[in-house]
């Protein structure tokens, strides 16, 4: 292994752009975000990237290694084969801005757009709630969420086809999946789910899961019972025969 | 003349994390227009590292706690240089921010009988912490970011703050630049909140993010407000010290409210061996007791690894100076011993401290569930910052409020863990409230367009200069300065050379040349973050110098003990007409005679 391994790092904006070889010395328990660095501080001042923590909890320096949706503060350089170049590039479902750092706007845009955690009256005499020790443990893996976007990132409902106007993606699935189980919310957001955020077009690759940081199991624990959920409202014979005579749009009757 | 955008809220918010964000809920929920500009993307801020918990007097793990015990408490951890109203209030209103927070979608850990969960920490006397697992920052930032982007509030998001505005002495706006394009903004606002976080980086070694750059701080006194308690940093015990490229990153007290110690090379437990008088009532001499009392057994006292950060801090540098330390200049921490108290102990381990386990096992190789870590102190929290009335939180400045760890009062000498993430919520919510009533009773004033003009001319002046004098360098020597000279163990001759260094670098700053074009440009970016950290440093440093005793995080080598005659006052920094900085002391506030009795009672 050298000790300048070489680092192929994009540059450009949205005009333009390029791959730049930049050899850094290493040392000892290096993290790709630290080349970075090393590189802004001695070589490149003007080279863009975000970060904030450091330590894989805030899911700011999302980037492309190798070609692999990554955070660049977690990934240590003695995963990586240095004997070849190492690519370092932004987020390709997004619009870049500059360098290493894309446009990520659209995902706040699409999470004011999901109706917002609403609780059920406070059951217990001092104005609170009791919540049993185990209810909140499934919802706890959806609020692992660091918003690193790697998710999105990755699906190809987003990234190939592009139907950022009628798929949410991943991470707010997860979202939603987290407010749909929390074991105080009483808001339903199913028809949502299936007119306008587009939960049937994920089909299933998994890709999402693969990608997440914070591992958390978001096809199978997220989407696929979101999906299960919303055939039971719209789908399931009898409640569409609730719903023809009742005319709620819901079939739920809490 | 440069060109700039204009905004105009009522409030203007500067930080979006936990305070900020706090803040900007409560006025925009009383029906004002509120901006809140964030430094890095929304849901980023530094308030996401935060581990521990929250600290609120709720009772629902011991019910023999109550406000008082807190108040004392804080006030002890303090070394009682604590605005007393603060931590009055901060104690009474702790409880119902946290609740509030559950009701907006936060989903704490739970007690037996399905209340939030209450964990033991440093400095408390029982179970105190609101916690989820070891993630609680992130729980709250991302409770209030979903609960805040429903309110109507406008977030500016990657703006950062480049000079405050004022007129006749009031505060009239914020002149700040975006960086995605790199163009300036100016808003104009009635009042100004301030919740920019602390000064980390004017340290080597530290757990703070690059956004801790002391600009609220700064920020502030530049535009005529006090700061107090400036001497007062906080070296967290336990940051990680191997490999280098993550030296600083913190290792949360939670491991030690789980039961996890601190061992010397030698094997010894040496927190046993230097126990302050003030607290030997309330901790366990013997191994047993203190594991009891990690596993809720109301009847132990705490173990001494849950001494207050300064002393724990300090125990740990004495070891690592006298020869006794780990490998690689640390000292161990060590939680896979349980082992020997509890059957299925690796996934306890797991369970309770998911983050760390994480956290080690991906950038230390280390399984934290079957070897002992290495630790070392890591620069993590500025007790001091911007002085402000204890009910309303503003300034001096008329209109301009602070909040948060930008803010001074609450925790005096020394902070207790988990009393910053309630500090944000408490005074953030104080601060909103009143701001907001500030915008509704005062008129928008002028902005002065020469101010403008010349802080966009500043601003803009490192792309004219030539000269070889990179600003990533001067951060770099600013924080060797700060760290060998400034750091947990002080002493004059140091201090002043400090002040001698920081002079130097003052002027290499003015220097400073920067490449390329304004879109998104970290070089640009740190030129204009030097200007803050210089102001804090030299505020750091000379109110060190001013404080010739040992009290808290400040340590003098030159005067190791407490001395009374301190005890009496804070140290205050101002602005003087001729622009150099002024440090006077101010008599510490009056304490009501509830406040006195509790503290008494509490001894």
């Amino acid at each position: 292994m050298s000790d300048t391994p070489n680092f192929r790092v994009w540059r450009g904006d949205a005009g333009s752009g390029e791959f730049r070889d930049y050899s850094v010395e290493i040392s000892p328990g290096m993290v790709v975000l630290d080349v970075i660095h090393r590189i802004q501080a001695e070589q490149a001042p003007d080279l863009a990237v975000r970060w904030n923590c450091k330590a894989g909890k805030c899911g700011s320096c999302s980037a492309e290694i190798n070609g692999m949706p990554k955070l660049m503060c977690m990934t240590r350089l003695n995963q990586l084969d240095l004997t070849k170049p190492v690519t370092v590039e932004p987020m390709r479902a997004f619009p870049l801005i500059r360098d290493l750092v894309t446009d990520v706007s659209w995902n706040h845009k699409v999470k004011t757009g999901i109706k917002p955690f609403k609780p059920r009256k406070p059951d217990a005499a001092d104005g609170t709630w009791r919540i049993n020790e185990g209810d909140g443990d499934r919802v706890q893996e959806f609020r692992k969420c660091i918003e690193c976007f790697l998710c999105q990132d990755v699906c190809h409902v987003l990234r190939e086809h592009h139907m950022n106007d009628q798929f949410i993606g991943p991470r707010f699935f997860v979202y939603t999946a987290a407010l749909e189980m929390h074991p105080l919310d009483v808001e339903n957001r199913l028809g949502d789910l299936k007119q306008r955020q587009g939960v049937g077009y994920c089909n299933i690759t998994k890709c999402c899961t693969k990608v997440c940081p914070e591992e958390i199991k978001i096809t199978d624990n997220a989407i696929i019972p979101l999906k299960e959920r919303v055939v039971d409202e719209f789908y399931d014979p009898l409640t569409r025969l609730f719903r023809m005579f009742t005319g709620s749009d819901s079939g739920r009757v809490d | 003349m440069p060109e700039y955008e204009t905004h105009e809220h009522d409030v203007l918010v500067i930080g979006a994390g936990g305070a900020g964000l706090r803040a900007a809920i409560e006025a925009a929920g009383s029906g004002v227009s509120v901006g809140v500009l964030s430094k890095s993307v929304l849901g980023k801020a530094h308030t996401v590292m935060a581990e521990g918990g929250i600290a609120a007097a709720m009772g629902n793990v011991d019910d023999r706690d109550n406000w008082r015990v807190h108040f004392a408490d804080t006030m002890r951890g303090g070394q009682y240089l604590n605005h007393p109203r603060m931590a009055e209030l901060h104690a009474k209103e702790a409880p119902a921010r946290v609740r509030e927070l559950e009701a907006w979608g936060a989903l704490f850990d739970r007690t037996k009988d399905g209340r939030i969960l209450q964990r033991n920490f440093g400095g408390h006397k029982y179970p105190r912490l609101a916690h989820v697992g070891d993630r609680t920052g992130l729980e709250m930032i991302r409770t209030l970011q979903d609960n805040g982007i429903h309110r109507g509030m406008t977030v500016h998001m990657e703006c950062t703050v480049i000079t405050l505005l004022t007129d006749g002495g009031r505060i009239a706006g914020a002149f700040a630049y975006e960086r995605e394009r790199g163009r300036f903004k100016l808003f104009r606002a009635k009042a100004v909140i301030l919740a920019t976080g602390g000064i980390g980086r004017a340290y080597r070694i530290t757990s703070n993010s690059w956004e801790y750059t002391g600009d609220g701080h700064s920020l502030a006194y530049h535009a005529g407000a006090s700061l107090m308690d400036m001497e007062f940093v906080q070296f967290h015990p336990t940051g990680m010290v191997w490999p280098p490229s993550v030296a600083g990153i913190l290792v949360t007290e939670g491991v030690r409210g789980e039961g996890g110690i601190l061992l010397n090379k030698e094997g010894r437990r040496f927190m046993f061996d230097d126990i302050p008088a003030n607290y030997r009532a309330q901790t366990a001499d013997n191994e047993d007791e203190g594991w009891r009392y990690t596993q809720g057994d109301r009847n132990a006292r705490r173990p001494p690894e849950l001494l207050t950060r300064d002393h724990v801090a300090r125990c740990i540098v004495r070891e690592i100076r006298e020869g006794r330390g780990s490998p690689h200049g640390g000292v161990f921490l060590d939680i896979a011993w349980i082992k020997k108290r509890l059957p299925h102990s690796a996934e306890h381990i797991r369970k309770k401290l998911p983050s760390m386990y994480h956290q080690f096992k991906q950038l230390a190789d280390i399984d934290i569930t079957a070897e002992p870590m290495e630790v070392g102190p890591t620069t993590h929290y500025m007790m001091g910052g911007v002085r402000v009335d204890a009910d309303t939180q503003m300034s001096d400045v008329p209109g301009l409020f602070a909040a948060g760890e930008c803010a001074a009062g609450l925790h005096g000498a020394n902070r207790l863990g988990g009393n910053s993430l309630s500090d944000l919520l408490v005074f953030g919510q104080r601060a909103g409230r009143f701001a907001a009533e500030f915008a509704k009773s005062n008129r928008q004033t002028a902005v002065d367009p020469e101010q403008v003009d010349e802080a966009a001319r500043t601003a803009l002046a490192p792309f004219a200069r030539t000269s070889a004098e990179n600003p990533f360098n001067v951060q770099h020597d600013l924080q060797s300065t700060m760290q060998d000279l400034v750091g947990i163990v002080r002493r004059e001759s140091e201090l002043t050379r400090a002040l001698e260094c920081l002079e130097s670098l003052e002027k290499r700053a003015a220097g400073v040349a920067v490449a390329g074009n304004r879109e998104y440009n970290p070089g640009w970016h740190t030129a204009l973050d030097l200007r803050h950290l210089l102001t804090v440093s030299e505020a750091i440093t000379k109110s060190a110098v001013e404080r010739k005793e040992s009290r808290g995080a400040h340590f003098r080598d030159d005067f190791p003990a407490k001395d009374e005659a301190y005890a009496t006052f804070n140290i205050v920094v101002r602005r003087g007409a001729d622009g150099s900085m002024q440090i006077r002391r101010e008599p510490l506030p009056a304490m009501t005679d509830e406040q006195k009795s509790t503290i008494e009672e509490m001894k």
